[in-house]
This record gives C-alpha cells, sequence and structure tokens, in this order.
C-alpha cells in the first residue's frame, strides 16, 4: 500500500542523509522525496512515498522518530489529506500535433510555459495519477523530457504539522 | 564565569567538565591540538593503546561495567575507520560512548586530503547520533549534546568529528560549559504509561504459565534490583538474555538460565509453553525467537523497552510499555506490591506449583551440569574451565569474554550473581573485544578481579594491548579455552557441511601463548593435562600474581560442541542438545 510520510527535522547538513540512510539500511524503499526549508527556516519538510504494509509502516515512522534531528513524522495516509506533485514536460510540437497538445493541456488545466518553433515545455500540477494520465493521453511519441517534482502533502482541515 | 580558551583546550575543559577520568585513544596528525591540551592538564587521563578498534573496546568495557559513558579519542583516516567496529559493537549493544575523531582541516574537507575520510559518512549506520564541529564556539554545547544523546534514551554511541582547524590553538573564543541541554527533537520517554502498567499487572496477576524475559536494558538501563523486587515477589522464573545476564542473580533458583540460540533447554521450554511472558529491556533478537511464526505460540507479551522502535519490530506486542526501564520496573513493582496486599489470593498459587514442577522437570532432564570435574588422563572440556573458573573466582569476578564457542560456554556456566559482570559482544559478535574491554573494566575498578574469557582465535585479534596492559599496569587474567580451531566455526561446519572444516584449522601454526606473554612482560601457564587445570586455575587468581597479567592457555577438547543449539526454522522448543541428535543434521542458523 502507498503511503505518504511527513517529516519535519532540523535544517542541518546531514539531517537529509540520515534519512536516506534509514531507508537503505532497512531495506524501506523510497518512491518519490521532496525537501525544502519551512516558514520556519530552522526547519526542513520532507514528503516521501513508500509502500508498505501497516507493520512496515509504523517501523518506518519509528525508526524515523528515533533520528534525532527528526521533530515530527507522519503517515498523512492515515488522515484526509491533499496531495499534488509538478511536472514539468518538454514535448515535440510541430504542424497539426501543436493544436492538439494544446487542446490536451487545457483540458488537464496545464500551462504552456516555453515555446520554440517545434516544441513546447509544459507544466501540470496534480496528484500523481492525474500527471501519469496526461502522459498517457499526449502519447509516448511527442514527449521529449519529463521532470517530476515527487509528492508533497498536507492534512486537510485543521490539523497541523508543526514542532 | 565564561573564558577564553582555544578549540583544544575548550574540547579536554568539556571533558573534565562533563566528570570523564578516561579518554582512551591513538594520537595522530589531524588530532595532535587535542593531545597537546591533554598533555597540559591533569584531570582527564588519556591511555594510549596500541590499536584504535581496542580504543573503542575499552571505552566500551568500561562503560558496560560502569554505566557511565566510554570516551574514545583517534585521529581522522586510518585512526577513524579503524575505530568504526568498535563503534558498531557498541551501537548493537546499545553501550553509551563518545568519540572524538579527528578531521581534516574544514578548507580541505572534500579534497582527499592526506588521512582524509568522511568519518561522518563511515559512521553513519552505526551511531546515535554524530556532529561535526564547524567553529571552536560550538564545541562546549557539542559535547554536551553528544554525552546527553549517548546517555539517555536507549543509550549509544555518538561520533564527534573535530576539523583540525576548530582545535587550532590561535583561535579562541568564549567557553562555558552548559548544565543542561535541551533539543526539541530529541525527548526520550521516561516514565511508562499508566494505564498500560495496569493492564500488565491485572495479566501478570492472572497468569498461570509466567515467564519473566530479561535482556541488556535491565542491566544497562540500571532495573535488576526492582526486577529482582518483582520476581520474587511473583515467584515468576526468569531467564535472561546472552547481554542480560547478571540482571537477576544466576545462581537463584528462580533463575532457569540463558535462553535463546544456546540456552538451556528449560528456558526454551518455559518460553514455549508460556502463557505469560514479560520481556523488559530485550529486543526479541533472532538468536533468541528462532523463527518467529513460530514464537511462544500462548503466550500474552507484556514488552517494556526504553526504545519505541524495538516493541513490535519482530514480535507482535499485546501490552507495549515505553519508558526508562528502573523507572517502569519501579512503578510497576509498587503496583504489584499494592495489589497482592488488596488480594492476597491474586495469584494462581496451584497453576504456578504445577508450572514449576513442569519447569523442574525440564530441568533435571536435560539441564547443564555445573559439576563436571577434570578426570586424570581425559581431555580437558572447555565447560571445566569455566567451572573451574567460576569455582577459583568465587563466581564474584568481572567476566569479559570473546565470540565464539567459549563465550557461550562462560554465559552458560558462570553464574553471575550481579549486574555489569559479565561483559560481551553480543549483538555484533566481535572477536578482539574480550582483552581490551577487560581493561577498561579494570580501569574503572582497580582492585576488582577482572577475568577475559577468550579463544586462540579471538585472543590474536587484539592481543598487541599486552602491551597497553604493561603500560598501565593492568592485571588481566586471561583465560584462552584454545581449540586450536575457530571453534564455533567448526562447529557449524561439522553439524551443517559435512564436517568440511574450509578455513577454521590452523593447528600447525599457532604461537606458543606462554612464551608470547612473558615476552610482553607477563606470566603465561599452558595447561593440557585435565589434571593440572584446577591447581593452575587456582595460581592464576593467587594473591602472588593479583598484580600480573596472567595468560593460562588451556588446551582444551577440540571436538566440544555447544548445546543445546536451536534448529532452524523451528520454534524455542526445537533444540539439539547433544551430537547424537544432532546427526540428524540439515539447516542452522
Amino acid at each position: 500500500m502507498r503511503r505518504i510520510i511527513a517529516v519535519l527535522l532540523e535544517n542541518e547538513s546531514g539531517a537529509l542523509s540520515r534519512v536516506i540512510g534509514l531507508f537503505a539500511q532497512r531495506g524501506y524503499n523510497i518512491e518519490t522525496l521532496t525537501v525544502a526549508p519551512t516558514e520556519d527556516e530552522t526547519l526542513s519538510r520532507l514528503t516521501l512515498t513508500t509502500s508498505g504494509d501497516d507493520n512496515k509502516t509504523e517501523q518506518i515512522v519509528k525508526h524515523l522518530n528515533r533520528l534525532i534531528e527528526v521533530v515530527k513524522v507522519q503517515d498523512l495516509c492515515e488522515a484526509d489529506h491533499v496531495e499534488r506533485e509538478l511536472m514539468l514536460i518538454k514535448v515535440r510540437a510541430e504542424g497539426a500535433d501543436r493544436a492538439e497538445v494544446k487542446r490536451t493541456v487545457a483540458i488537464f488545466r496545464g500551462q504552456i510555459i516555453d515555446v520554440t518553433t517545434n516544441a513546447y515545455t509544459l507544466q501540470l500540477t496534480g496528484t500523481s495519477e492525474k500527471l501519469d494520465a496526461f502522459l498517457g493521453a499526449i502519447g509516448s511519441g511527442l514527449v521529449l523530457e519529463v521532470v517530476r517534482s515527487g509528492v508533497s502533502g498536507i492534512g486537510r482541515g485543521d490539523k497541523i504539522l508543526s514542532a | 564565569m565564561s573564558e577564553v580558551l582555544s578549540g583544544g583546550d575548550m574540547l579536554v575543559r568539556a571533558l573534565q567538565d562533563e566528570g570523564v577520568e578516561y579518554l582512551f585513544g591513538y594520537p595522530g596528525g589531524a588530532a595532535l591540538h587535542i593531545y597537546d591540551a591533554i598533555f597540559r592538564q591533569q584531570k582527564v587521563e588519556h591511555i594510549l593503546v596500541r590499536h584504535e578498534q581496542a580504543a573503542t573496546h575499552m571505552a566500551d568495557g568500561y562503560a558496560r561495567a560502569t554505566g557511565k559513558p566510554g570516551v574514545v579519542l583517534v585521529t581522522s583516516g586510518p585512526g577513524a575507520t579503524n575505530a568504526v567496529t568498535g563503534i558498531a559493537t557498541a551501537y548493537m549493544d546499545s553501550i553509551p560512548m563518545v568519540v572524538i575523531s579527528g578531521q581534516v582541516p574544514s578548507d580541505q574537507i572534500g579534497t582527499d586530503a592526506f588521512q582524509e575520510t568522511d568519518m561522518l559518512g563511515v559512521s553513519r549506520p552505526v551511531v546515535k547520533h554524530s556532529f561535526l564541529v564547524r567553529d571552536c564556539g560550538e564545541i562546549a554545547e557539542v559535547v554536551k549534546k553528544a554525552f546527553h544523546i549517548a546517555t539517555t534514551g536507549r543509550p549509544g554511541p555518538v561520533v564527534i568529528d573535530v576539523p583540525k582547524d576548530t582545535t587550532d590553538p590561535a583561535v579562541t573564543a568564549e567557553y562555558s560549559y552548559p548544565d543542561s541541554v535541551e533539543m526539541r527533537s530529541y525527548k526520550p520517554a521516561v516514565r511508562g504509561n499508566g494505564r498500560q502498567l495496569r493492564k500488565a499487572v491485572e495479566k501478570l496477576l492472572s497468569s498461570k504459565r509466567p515467564m519473566i524475559y530479561s535482556g541488556g536494558g535491565v542491566v544497562q538501563g540500571n532495573g535488576a534490583s526492582r526486577l529482582t523486587s518483582i520476581a520474587r515477589r511473583l515467584g515468576f522464573p526468569v531467564t535472561n538474555t546472552l547481554m542480560g545476564l547478571g540482571g537477576f542473580p544466576g545462581d537463584d533458583p528462580q533463575f532457569v538460565g540463558m535462553l535463546g540460540m544456546h540456552g538451556t533447554y528449560e528456558a526454551n521450554m518455559g518460553m514455549h509453553h508460556a502463557d505469560l511472558i514479560l520481556a523488559i529491556g530485550a529486543r526479541f533478537d533472532d538468536r533468541v525467537t528462532n523463527n518467529p511464526a513460530k514464537f511462544c505460540p500462548d503466550a500474552t507479551i507484556v514488552h517494556i523497552d526504553a526504545d519505541p522502535a524495538s516493541i513490535s519490530k519482530i514480535i507482535s506486542a499485546d501490552i507495549p510499555i515505553v519508558g526508562q526501564v528502573a523507572n517502569v520496573l519501579t512503578e510497576l513493582d509498587k503496583m504489584l506490591e499494592t495489589a497482592l496486599e488488596n488480594q492476597p489470593d491474586a495469584l494462581d498459587k496451584d497453576a504456578h506449583k504445577a508450572w514449576w514442577e513442569r519447569i523442574e522437570q525440564w530441568r533435571a532432564a536435560h539441564g547443564l551440569n555445573h559439576d563436571m570435574r577434570p578426570e586424570a588422563g581425559k581431555p580437558i572440556l572447555p565447560q571445566m574451565v569455566i567451572q573451574s573458573l567460576y569455582r577459583a573466582t568465587g563466581g564474584d569476578a568481572i567476566v569479559t569474554s570473546d565470540v565464539g564457542q567459549h563465550q557461550m560456554f562462560a554465559a552458560q556456566y558462570y553464574k553471575f550473581s550481579q549486574p555489569r559482570r559479565w561483559v560481551n559482544s553480543g549483538g555484533l559478535g566481535t572477536m578482539g573485544f574480550g582483552l581490551p574491554s577487560a581493561m577498561g573494566a579494570q580501569f574503572a575498578y582497580p582492585n576488582e578481579t577482572v577475568a577475559c574469557v577468550t579463544g586462540e582465535g579471538s585472543f590474536m585479534m587484539n592481543m598487541q594491548e599486552l602491551s597497553t596492559c604493561l603500560q598501565y599496569g593492568l592485571p588481566i587474567k586471561i583465560v584462552c579455552l584454545n581449540n586450536q580451531a575457530l571453534g564455533m566455526v567448526k562447529q557449524w561446519q561439522d553439524m551443517q557441511y559435512g564436517g568440511r572444516h574450509s578455513s577454521s584449522t590452523y593447528a600447525d601454526s599457532l604461537p606458543d601463548f606462554k612464551t608470547i606473554a612473558e615476552s610482553f612482560g607477563h606470566v603465561g601457564f599452558r595447561i593440557d593435562k585435565a589434571e593440572d587445570l584446577e591447581g593452575a586455575m587456582r595460581e592464576t587468581f593467587s594473591a602472588e600474581l593479583k598484580k600480573r597479567v596472567v595468560f593460562l592457555d588451556v588446551w582444551v577438547d577440540s571436538n566440544e560442541h555447544v548445546y543445546p543449539m536451536s534448529i532452524k526454522g523451528g520454534s524455542m522448543q526445537d533444540m539439539y542438545l547433544n551430537k547424537i541428535t544432532d546427526s540428524q543434521a540439515g539447516d542452522y542458523m
């Protein structure tokens, strides 16, 4: 089962390597990972997606908590949450494809953020499934390059993850 | 009042302020500013070892024997990497340790400078935490945090990597040592949850076939006296893990011996048939549980531990209690006392009587024979040597061991009556641990008898420390069960690989250990006749040799195996008991 784990950690060099090292050392997989400082510059927030049953997730959360620089850990999938991922895609856009790509981008509420005579660079945000669906719709023949941010997530409503 | 000091002086001053007595280490380029600061003071005594691995094991032995953190100082590069085995050893057994490693100057980090190693990277998987000092002004705070982290919660080793420029005598800063440290991201649980404790009391009182399974957490967490009080109050059988020996008196009738792969028959049978297991400061290691799927099928499990990540990691706990073991046991003992005052008949005495009868039957059928006497003309069995050691020391020595068959024999046959008297590498299984850890314990307790039970294989991994023993006058008694082979490897090869002794024997190239001991300035004996064992053992521990290192090289039967031994994939009740039953052979763990 896919899990989204949010981690608040001290914004110090080396802290990230301990998180990554933990996953490698204990044989947990990381599917996506994103990290950046928060509004409090002494803290970074890291979101990672992994997969595993309840026991495995519990172990991951416990071991993350054991790292000295980790301040808070939350499995976002335990409650209602919102998740988003950002994707930049460079596609071949020539002839009739130019209009077709534009229409598809509009349907997925994406944006064209750079244009050349033979290519578009597109930006899309949404759940990972939506981004996958867009890639399916546009077809692999046109895609030149894809970069995805990895999942960011936040709990719905009043629930707040803070130090 | 603050004062202005260089980084090197600050570091040593912080160790003084932390109350450090001994610093085990080895100098080198990147650490020389620190070594100069050590030279200019008297409070912290530096112990010069002969290899950095031994420094970490000495600090470790000191920590295990005293409960105080062991402190190590090494240089960068090879000094640091040599220390890693000892750090990993301490990590696996949750031993408080602070390791200070010199590092190349900050502006050379990442340039593949001479003797540069990424110590934080190399040590990361085997430390509780680590620090890189950025400037000398932060040294006091880093040292305080390092000791705080190493000694609280589930203890463990902490590395402080110190680039040479941060200890430069020409660069100074204000020094004041903090009284306490507050970290928002590190707040280990101290007390157990009251509701969980009440549930535990209920389960303990209603159990019919209880077993107390206690581990290293009881010894290291100073919970032994409380555990003993609880066990006596309830009258329950107690088994200890390899790390937990001494947590409950080994000569007490309620003690059923060590459990696990080489545990006693009665302990393993008792665990398997129990309806309640009170696990304290133990982590359900694979060497204990055998196949987790077949583990103790009828038991309700109450698990007390300082580390939440140890709970339900291998075996799911019915009642988990997280907290410092000593606090939780104190609370539990009080609650049991009150409960038994209010309801004197709360315990099912008949059921417990029947349970003890079964345990005594197991003990009578296949328990260990603690009275194996050497017979003239027959080979010396390794078990006899441990029993002879037990008699010669009155059961009161601090005993360290290396790793292998001799370690298991020592664990099985030396009945430890107090905590912190048994020092061995349980989790990592580090050969070469015995002698240096004995030296660390001897530094802590100069007047106590410290014996190192070793094998000739393990001993040769760190025997250079015989020189350190001479330098500091450490009268370690080394009892070597010399079976002319890597005994445990050979046992597995006998049992699992058709007796093909691949790279486990070297009888033709062994040195004369008596001469080795003598050449290092010590006393050596070689015993290969059973009739000489008792006398030589008594002489080793005699008043005349009290101040000397004695190496007692005992040539034992090289064909002896350690039993019982778990059968791989089975439950705890599945054990080989002797060479006859193991001839059915098969897979081992």
